[in-house]
């Protein structure tokens, strides 16, 4: 083998292992992207049906982490997808069974539920416009749309409280139903504006700042 | 500089067996088995009693922290950076030189060696290593860009891209220039065999590279989504991707900071006979003002991480209001060393550019003095303007005349460097060669850039250009277009007196002019979209801007493209062609051109006397600041 | 100077002025009106103005350096590679150096002075911390209305401090008002940036900024967030409108009776807010 081929061989080697590097590192990013569910139609509109709770599964990558989960409609097949397909310009009517413990708002303001239909929702099936500010676990909001509904969290001395997904409808919730219109198509995000992200500075860390927890998208398709 | 020591003679290791020691391999193992014990020892310190930790974050900062700290020691020791101090302490005597002998071939690039040259080589191949990673994550945010509202990649992923690419140029490349162009040339230039502090200079480099390796491994651990500046509480809030950023750029200060101070000490103590203030050349004077930046600039950066890091692992709150701290303090200490530091990035170009025009002008360097002073004319006002990055901020909002009045100061000493750089081509004999083609070509962007920063510091203008593209525009025109292009300039010039093998003149040529065009596609329209309402680090953005982003994306990927025509003139003129450089090609008169192709381990045989200034072109046969007694380097 | 020297100075000239008599009205006169942000508020207006003013002056100094170093690598470039000749030794010349400094001693003075002056007339629409110094006296007569953004992650709210405190999602105001914005963030650093306004002011946890406005006719403007501030920075935008007055009242009117219970909940209106808690235990 001469030098030149030599040499020529090493430099192809390197390009290769340095190329091979770049693709791993891109791979890295494109794996890590959270799931998604679409909606159910039904004959009034489609109907979507949201579990949430103060921590994961053990074998999620942050177990400790409080999610939003899709659930089906008797909170079984608890699925960690956080990007929402719905029909565009159509009534969703959302169910969130909300296991999760009082958190309280840093803005009291939105302990005010506003963008659904009839400016209220159903807490336990009673109506709702807003909720105290101190005992708000979540607030499920779409700010492009002006969707924001705050969710009541289950009292510190609950008897039967869940300690993470899935959550059965026996342990100790409140739920939260709602109707909202959708927008034409596009992507939109929404997201959580309780500090529920525990152990974090103003609760605004973690889960709050990651997609696929306390934020995410709903796609109208 | 009679104290230098004779390197040491004993023979290499043969095969395998070199790879036993104190180099490269052993400091990863030793670097790896440090992450590991700090990891542990962190996680035994936050017990169950102590309230540092929560369980429910799901994270353990102090162990990150430790981890890092005890890596990056086990990094250095595994390089063998503890072997001399220890040496010292048992009562070895003192010895200057550490692993330069030429007969250890490629090892010396793999381990601490105190040959400038050779850390020269490592800066340069190190650097260019992640300016690669940099330039990459550029693409990858214009393929995010590409459309308005469709992702991807995540949100978290796309800001953590941001964040890195920033990261990685505003803190890696600090060292471009310096890193590979002042180890080699300074001590030459001034007529020393090596730098004030051999074992410091080697320690800067791989300290970046320590600092280099944990910015990326902030992926896993979720990344940050500060961008470079980190601000804070949001750096607070932040998963532990934040105690990366932390611990790279703190690794950077600190190798700036000792960088700087090596240079510093280098330049004042160490100048041949004969080498005056007045002889200096110009490139030595842009290194001066540079290194002194880095030296007092620094240290604020570290400050200011070292507060973010207590926050984050002691709890406490220096940055959060209502608890005590403030989140203006952060932004005061991030500018304070943050102005001086951009500063840091473009004076070693202003240098090259001006080293270079007289060089490919053949005239001697127009106004001279001029140019020092507009050096450290910049280098002085950079530390008084640092609050033009906080014009709308609320802060000290009364000074805000004053900054405005300082930052447009800074246009006079740059002007003077434009002027120095308009007097040396007038009348000259101007060769456009790959070199000088990067050097005209950073007149023009930064030109752009100049006038552009007239906008940001003019308080009612930059009240819409702050935090908008136009501002990402402006630093790209000033640090892409000045530093990158002058490092360009640097590497076609000096690389084959450096590695001794000529690069195509006509890649070289393909490659600055796709570079050039491309880069004006890509930045200028930034302008527009900045003026438009396009604020900076976003994932999404009006639908009616799409056009002009993916006329910049598209343009970014041709800018992209022409650094692969680079790679490969490089790989085929380096490693495959490897036709011997001429001694020196470009005519130069200056002293490294001077020396034999390759530059001697000890550069000159004897002390070299400098007896005229360094520009003699034009004036008579003898070239500059060549050792007149004796002829350099021996035969040739 | 030779007349070679003479010669090729009175060209550069030359060409300069050419130049500069033909780009520069074309860029106040035609590019100027278009400039940002346009003429939605009175200080918008004024940011044109001030755009056009540096866009004047930065044109004939672009060119000359443009003009310069393209005539000059032409007419001195080697045309004969193959040898190497110097060109004269020509090491400064101190009446060129004494006219660059004075030339540019004067643009920066008259810049900054220029920048200052149009500051301290009306604040500029930008973000003046909480006693502002430029403030006309039509933002200090009860006429002007003062409206408080509210940053937090991820969105702006408004409050109405002369309206029972009540906090909106929209915001809408009055025209040819004198509005005072007092901005502030209840978490982390944002940007209140309303483009078609001429207003950015920065949002500061514990920090009350204050940027004036006085508004025009009726308008829509976009709201954006200028400052890094999290993972959903970059959807942190939003409308808002200038309308007529009785429009206005009609609209916060409805707002007052809409937000009612969520105005019982809010906390009491003040310049900063330190929600707690400062961190979330668990």
């Amino acid at each position: 083998m001469s030098g030149t081929a030599k040499r020529g061989a090493v430099a192809v080697i390197v390009t290769a292992v340095i190329l091979l590097a770049v693709g791993l590192y891109i791979g890295l990013y494109l794996i890590n992207v959270p799931g998604s569910a679409a909606s159910t139609p039904t004959a009034s509109g489609a109907s979507l049906y949201l579990g949430t709770v103060p921590a994961s599964k053990g074998t999620d990558p942050h177990p400790t982490w409080v999610s939003y989960y899709v659930v089906s409609p008797n909170s079984t097949n608890w699925r960690h997808d956080t990007t929402f397909t719905l029909p565009a310009n159509t009534l969703v009517h959302v169910t969130i069974y909300q296991f999760d413990g009082q958190s309280g708002l840093r803005n009291g303001f939105l302990s005010q539920a506003t963008g659904t239909v009839g400016g209220n929702f159903l807490l336990n099936g009673k109506a709702t416009q807003a909720i105290g500010p101190d005992t708000a676990s979540h607030v499920f909001a779409i700010p492009a749309i002006g969707l924001s509904v705050p969710l009541e969290g289950v009292a510190d001395d609950a008897k039967n409280p869940c300690a993470n997904a899935p959550c059965p409808l026996s342990n100790d919730h409140f739920t939260i139903q709602f109707t909202f219109r959708t927008p034409g198509k596009g992507l939109y995000r929404w997201q959580c504006f309780v500090p529920c992200a525990a152990g974090y500075i103003q609760g605004f860390g973690g889960p709050m700042q990651t997609v696929g927890y306390m934020d995410g998208f709903i796609k109208v398709v | 500089m009679s104290a230098i020591a004779v390197p040491a003679t004993t023979a290499p290791r043969s095969g395998w067996r070199q790879l036993l020691g104190f180099n490269l391999l052993s400091g990863i193992l030793l670097g790896i088995g440090g992450w590991y014990l700090g990891h542990f020892i962190g996680g035994r310190i936050t017990g169950a009693n102590l309230t540092y930790y929560s369980e429910t974050a799901g994270q353990n900062d102090i162990a990150i922290f430790l981890g890092y700290l005890l890596g990056v020691v086990g990094f250095l020791i595994g390089l063998g950076f503890a072997n001399y101090p220890l040496k010292r302490l048992i009562g070895h005597p003192p010895s200057l030189a550490e692993r330069e002998s030429e007969s250890l071939g490629l090892y010396r690039y793999f381990t601490l060696s105190t040959d400038h040259k050779v850390v020269a080589k490592q800066y340069m191949v190190g650097i260019g290593l992640f300016f690669f990673v940099g330039g990459l994550n550029a693409m990858l945010i214009r393929t995010e860009l590409l459309q308005p509202n469709v992702h991807v990649f995540g949100a978290n992923q796309y800001l953590t891209l941001v964040g890195m690419h920033g990261s990685m140029m505003m803190g890696i490349m600090t060292s471009g220039i310096l890193g590979p162009f002042a180890n080699w040339l300074v001590p030459i230039m001034i007529g020393s065999r090596r730098m004030a502090f051999p074992r410091i200079e080697s320690f800067t480099f791989w300290l970046l590279m320590a600092g280099s390796v944990i910015l990326i491994t902030t992926i896993f651990f979720g990344g940050f989504q500060t961008g470079w500046t980190g601000y804070q509480p949001l750096g607070a809030q932040n998963t532990a991707g934040y105690d990366a950023y932390i611990g790279f750029f703190a690794l950077v200060g600190v190798s700036m900071m000792l960088f700087g101070f090596n240079l510093i000490a280098t330049i004042i103590t160490m100048r041949a006979p004969g080498m005056t203030w007045s002889r200096l050349p110009i490139f030595v004077w842009a290194t001066f003002a540079t290194a002194t930046l880095m030296l007092l600039a620094a240290p604020m950066l570290i400050a200011a991480l070292l507060m973010g890091a207590m926050d984050r692992t002691v709890q406490t709150t220096f940055f959060i209001a209502g608890a005590g701290g403030s989140a203006y303090l952060f932004q005061n200490l991030f500018w304070v060393f943050g102005h001086p530091e951009v500063y840091v990035l473009a004076l070693p170009g202003m240098g090259i550019v001006l080293e270079l025009l007289p060089v490919f002008s053949r005239k001697p360097l127009w106004g001279y003095r001029l140019a020092v002073a507009g050096l450290l004319g910049i280098a002085f006002l950079s530390f008084f303007v640092w609050q033009h990055h906080l014009f709308v901020s609320g802060i000290n909002a009364d000074l805000r005349p004053f900054y405005m009045l300082s930052t447009e100061l800074i246009s006079l000493p740059t002007g003077f460097i434009f002027l120095c750089a308009m007097g040396t081509l007038w009348r000259g004999r101007i060769r456009l060669t790959v070199p000088m083609l990067f050097c005209l070509a950073w007149i023009f962007n930064f030109l752009w850039g100049g006038i552009s920063g007239v906008f940001n510091s003019d308080v009612p203008s930059d009240i819409t250009t702050h935090g908008s593209f136009f501002v990402m525009a402006h630093f790209h025109y000033t640090i892409m277009g000045g530093l990158i292009f002058a490092f360009f300039a640097a590497i076609y010039y000096w690389v084959p007196k450096m590695y001794g093998y000529k690069l195509n003149e006509k890649l070289g040529k393909v490659h600055f002019w796709v570079m050039f065009i491309a880069f004006n596609a890509t930045f200028a329209p930034l302008f527009g979209l900045g003026f438009m309402g396009m604020p900076r680090r976003v994932v999404t953005y009006s639908a009616g801007f799409q056009g002009l982003n993916d006329w910049v994306s598209v343009s970014a990927y041709v800018l992209g493209l022409s650094m692969l025509v680079f790679i490969f003139n490089v790989v085929w003129s380096l490693a495959i062609k490897r036709e011997p450089a001429e001694p020196n090609p470009w005519h130069s008169k200056s002293t490294e051109w001077q020396l034999p192709t390759p530059v001697p381990v000890h550069d000159f045989n004897t002390v070299p006397v400098f007896d005229q200034d360094p520009y003699p072109y034009g004036v008579e046969e003898k070239p500059s600041g060549v050792p007149s007694a004796v002829p350099a380097g021996g035969s040739t | 100077m030779n007349t070679e020297s003479e010669h090729h100075f009175r060209n550069v000239v030359l060409l300069w002025l050419l130049a500069s008599v033909i780009a520069t009205p074309i860029v106040v006169f035609v590019i100027g009106p278009g400039l940002p942000p346009g003429n939605g508020s009175a200080q918008a207006h004024g940011q044109v103005v001030d755009n056009t003013v540096l866009l004047a002056l930065a044109t004939p100094v672009t060119l000359a350096v443009l003009v310069y170093f393209g005539y000059v690598i032409w007419a001195f470039r080697e045309r004969d590679p193959d040898t190497v000749v110097d060109g004269p030794p020509i090491r400064g010349n101190s009446s060129v150096q004494f006219w660059w400094l004075t030339v540019t001693t004067v643009l920066v003075l008259f810049l900054a002075g220029y920048g200052t002056v149009r500051l301290l007339a009306d604040g500029s629409g930008g973000g003046q911390g909480p006693n502002p110094i430029a403030t006309p006296a039509a933002f200090k007569s009860s006429k002007a209305l003062q409206v408080q953004v509210v940053a937090q992650q991820w969105q702006f709210t408004y409050r109405f401090p002369a309206y029972g405190g009540v906090e909106t999602h929209a915001i809408e105001l009055p025209e040819n008002t004198p509005i005072v914005f007092n901005v502030t963030s209840l978490d982390v650093i944002h940007s209140f940036w309303a483009y078609d306004l001429g207003v950015k002011a920065d949002a500061n946890p514990g920090e009350n900024n204050i940027a004036y406005v006085m508004t025009r006719g009726p308008l829509t403007f976009h709201i954006r967030c200028a400052e890094l501030c999290g993972v959903w920075h970059g959807y942190m935008f939003n409308s808002g409108q200038v309308v007529p007055h009785a429009q206005f009242v009609s609209w916060i009117a409805q707002q007052q009776q809409q937000y009612a219970p969520a105005t019982k909940n809010n906390a009491p209106y003040s310049k900063t807010y330190f929600p707690q808690p400062v961190r979330r235990g668990g």
